[in-house]
C-alpha cells in the first residue's frame, strides 16, 4: 500500500530522497561550488547508513562523470547532480555516457554560465548541452523534480531505451526554496525502480564485452549514432508509459507536456521551468477577466515532443515561446526554435514572438507576463507587433 | 496570499528563519507555503533579502516579493540601508528586531509597526554564537505575536526538527522570550 507523507521541504532535499530511495550502487560527485546541496544530503545518507551507495569524491565534475561513467559500464546503478560550471565541465563524458548507452541518472540545478559570473537560475546550462544525447526531464516545483528523479530511472534503465536521463530544475528557485511536498513511503519507490540488471557488465567476467571501442575507419560510428537516434526517439513511449504507471500510485498527473486552458486559448506561453507557475498565475487573473489565455509547460525536453505541442497550439492566435537561455545568433533561444519547428507541417500556425527572459536569476515578475498577454492581445489583433525576438525586461 | 518580505544581514541567518517560517506556517495548517531565499555575494554583514508566501492553497509563483504584506527586519540598523518598507502594501506589517519603542523608529506610511527585542530574548538564554546573539529561531516567535498567522506550536514544532537537544530548547526558549515582548 503506497504511503506519502507531506512535508515542508527544499527542491534539492528532496531530490536526495528519491536518490537515497532508488538506492544507486555508486555516485560520484564533485561536492564543491558549482554543486548543489542535493550530493551534501545524500552524503549524509551514506554516512549514516540510511543508503549503501559507494561514494566516490573526485577532483572535478569531469571526473564525476569519468567515474559514473566507469561504473555504469562495470554495471551498477549511478546517480550524481551537478549544475552550471560543472555541467560544462562534464561535457566530453555526457557524449560518452550516451554514446555508450549507460542508464545514468543525474540531476542538475540550472544555473547561468559565466562571463560575467553569476550563479543565478537560467538554462543555459543544460542548452548547451542539449544535442549531447541525453533524455532530459524538467521540474516546475519540488514535487516534480521528485516524481521525475524516480521515474528517470525505470526509463534510463528500459531495454527500449538504455541512455542517460537528465532531471533539471531550476537553480535557487525549485532547488532553494521551501515548498510543500509529498514524499513516497521507501517501500513502494523500492519496488517501482526495481533491482538493476546490466546487461553488458564490464565485471560480469564469465560474458567478456569491451564498451567505447575504436569505430572509426570504416567501422559502425555511423550506425551506432542511428542507434542512438532510435532509441531516443522510442523512449518518448517508455517516458509516457513509466510517467502514466507512477502517476497511477502517486496520484498525480505526467506528460510529456501540461496545459493549463489550452483547449480554448487564443494567446498562449510556452515555458519551461518554475516560470510556468507565475504564468499560470497571470493567466488565472486574465480568464477571470474573460480573456482566453492559456499556459503550454514542457516538461520533456530531450525528446522533443513536437505532435503534442503541435497539437496544443495549432489553435492559437498568437503564441509566446519563453526561453530561459540564448542561442547566439540563431532565429530565437533553443526551445522557441524546437516549438516553430513542430508547428512547420500545419495547415494553420499561431503568429509567434520569443521572450529571452530571467537570465542571471533575472527575476521573473508577475507584471512581466502581464505584458506578455499584452503583447499577444495586440499581436492577435495586428495592433502591434513586439518583434521576433524580444529580451523580456531588460533594462 | 500573505506575502513576506526578510530584511537581514549576512550571516544572520534570514534563509534560515524563511525556511523555518515556511516549516512553521505549514504545520500550522497552511496548505501553500513557500520560502525563497534571494542569494548573492554572501559576504557577512551584507543586507540580503528572502521572500515567503502564505496561503490556504496551492502557491505557484516563484518570483521575489515586491509588495509585502509583511516585512521583518532582523537587524534596525537595516532601516537606513535597506528600504525595508519599500512596495508595502496599504495596511501591511512591519515586524523590527529592535530595543526602539515604536514611535523611535518614526516609521511613517499606513503600515503597522511591531518591535521585539529579539537580540535580547537571544541574549537572555545564551544563544550566542561566535559572539552573535543568533536571533534567526527567536523572530519566529515575534512573528507569531505581531500576525497570529503562526501558532506557537507550530514553531517549537519547526524548531525542534530543525535542532537538536539542548540547542532546539534554547532556541524555542529565545522564540518564546521574543513572543512574549512582542509591542505593537
Amino acid at each position: 500500500m503506497a504511503t506519502q507523507k507531506t512535508l515542508a521541504v527544499t527542491g534539492n532535499v528532496l531530490v536526495a530522497e528519491a536518490m537515497r530511495q532508488c538506492a544507486p550502487d555508486v555516485m560520484g560527485a564533485y561536492p564543491i561550488t558549482p554543486q548543489t546541496t542535493i550530493v551534501e544530503e545524500f552524503a549524509k545518507f551514506v554516512a549514516n547508513g540510511r543508503v549503501h551507495t559507494e561514494y566516490v569524491t573526485v577532483e572535478s565534475e569531469h571526473s564525476a562523470m569519468s567515474a559514473c561513467v566507469g561504473a555504469s559500464a562495470a554495471g551498477a546503478r549511478v546517480m550524481t547532480a551537478t549544475s552550471s560550471q560543472g555541467l560544462a565541465l562534464m561535457w566530453e563524458e555526457l557524449y560518452i555516457a550516451a554514446g555508450m548507452r549507460l542508464p545514468i541518472v543525474m540531476a542538475n540545478a540550472n544555473r547561468a554560465l559565466s562571463a560575467p559570473i553569476n550563479i543565478h537560475c537560467d538554462h543555459s546550462d543544460i542548452m548547451g548541452a542539449r544535442d549531447a544525447g541525453w533524455i532530459v526531464l524538467f521540474a516546475e516545483t519540488a514535487q516534480e523534480a521528485y516524481d521525475n528523479t524516480i521515474m528517470a530511472v525505470r526509463i534510463a534503465e528500459h531495454p527500449d531505451v538504455m541512455l542517460p536521463v537528465m532531471t533539471c530544475l531550476d537553480g535557487f528557485i525549485t532547488t532553494h526554496s521551501i515548498d510543500r511536498a509529498q514524499i513516497m513511503d521507501d517501500e513502494t519507490v523500492k519496488a517501482f525502480v526495481g533491482d538493476y540488471k546490466p546487461e553488458n557488465a564490464l565485471l560480469d567476467t564469465d560474458n567478456p564485452v569491451s564498451h567505447g571501442n575504436f569505430a572509426g575507419l570504416g567501422g559502425p560510428y555511423f550506425e551506432f549514432k542511428r542507434a542512438q537516434r532510435n532509441a531516443i526517439d522510442r523512449s518518448a513511449a517508455v517516458i509516457e508509459s513509466v510517467g502514466a504507471e507512477w502517476s497511477k500510485i502517486c496520484e498525480r498527473p505526467f506528460g510529456m507536456v501540461e496545459g493549463w486552458g489550452m483547449e480554448d486559448a487564443e494567446l498562449a506561453i510556452v515555458a519551461i521551468g518554475s516560470t510556468a507557475g507565475n504564468a499560470r498565475h497571470v493567466a488565472r487573473e486574465l480568464r477571470a477577466q474573460g480573456v482566453r489565455v492559456g499556459v503550454l509547460k514542457v516538461r520533456c525536453f530531450r525528446p522533443f515532443p513536437f505532435a503534442d505541442i503541435a497539437e496544443a497550439l495549432a489553435g492559437c492566435k498568437a503564441v509566446a515561446v519563453l526561453d530561459r537561455s540564448e542561442s547566439f545568433g540563431a532565429e530565437g533561444g533553443p526551445l522557441f526554435l524546437e516549438v516553430r519547428s513542430a508547428l512547420y507541417d500545419r495547415a494553420e500556425r499561431p503568429a509567434m514572438v520569443n521572450y529571452i527572459y530571467g537570465l542571471g536569476g533575472s527575476d521573473v515578475k508577475l507584471e512581466l507576463l502581464r505584458q506578455v498577454y499584452s503583447d499577444l492581445s495586440d499581436l492577435a489583433d495586428g495592433a502591434s507587433t513586439p518583434g521576433r525576438l524580444v529580451y523580456l525586461g531588460a533594462r | 496570499m500573505h506575502e513576506i518580505r526578510w530584511h537581514g544581514r549576512g550571516g544572520q541567518g534570514a534563509v534560515t528563519s524563511a525556511k523555518l517560517l515556511a516549516d512553521a506556517a505549514f504545520r500550522s495548517g497552511f496548505e501553500g507555503v513557500t520560502s525563497q531565499p534571494s542569494f548573492g555575494a554572501e559576504r557577512r554583514g551584507a543586507p540580503i533579502t528572502a521572500s515567503s508566501r502564505l496561503a490556504h492553497e496551492p502557491i505557484r509563483v516563484l518570483s521575489q516579493v515586491t509588495a509585502p504584506d509583511i516585512v521583518v527586519v532582523l537587524d534596525d540598523s537595516l532601516l537606513g540601508v535597506a528600504k525595508a518598507t519599500a512596495g508595502m502594501r496599504p495596511g501591511g506589517t512591519i515586524i523590527v528586531n529592535t530595543t526602539k519603542s515604536v514611535a523611535e523608529l518614526g516609521l511613517g506610511g499606513d503600515i503597522r509597526v511591531v518591535t521585539s527585542d529579539v537580540t535580547g530574548a537571544a541574549q537572555a538564554v545564551d544563544l550566542i554564537v561566535g559572539g552573535q546573539p543568533m536571533v534567526s529561531t527567536a523572530i519566529l516567535g515575534a512573528f507569531a505575536a505581531a500576525t497570529g498567522l503562526i501558532t506557537m506550536a507550530g514553531v517549537e514544532a519547526a524548531i525542534g526538527k530543525a535542532f537538536k537537544g539542548t540547542a532546539a530548547s534554547k532556541n524555542i526558549e529565545a522564540a518564546k522570550i521574543a513572543y512574549e515582548c512582542t509591542r505593537a
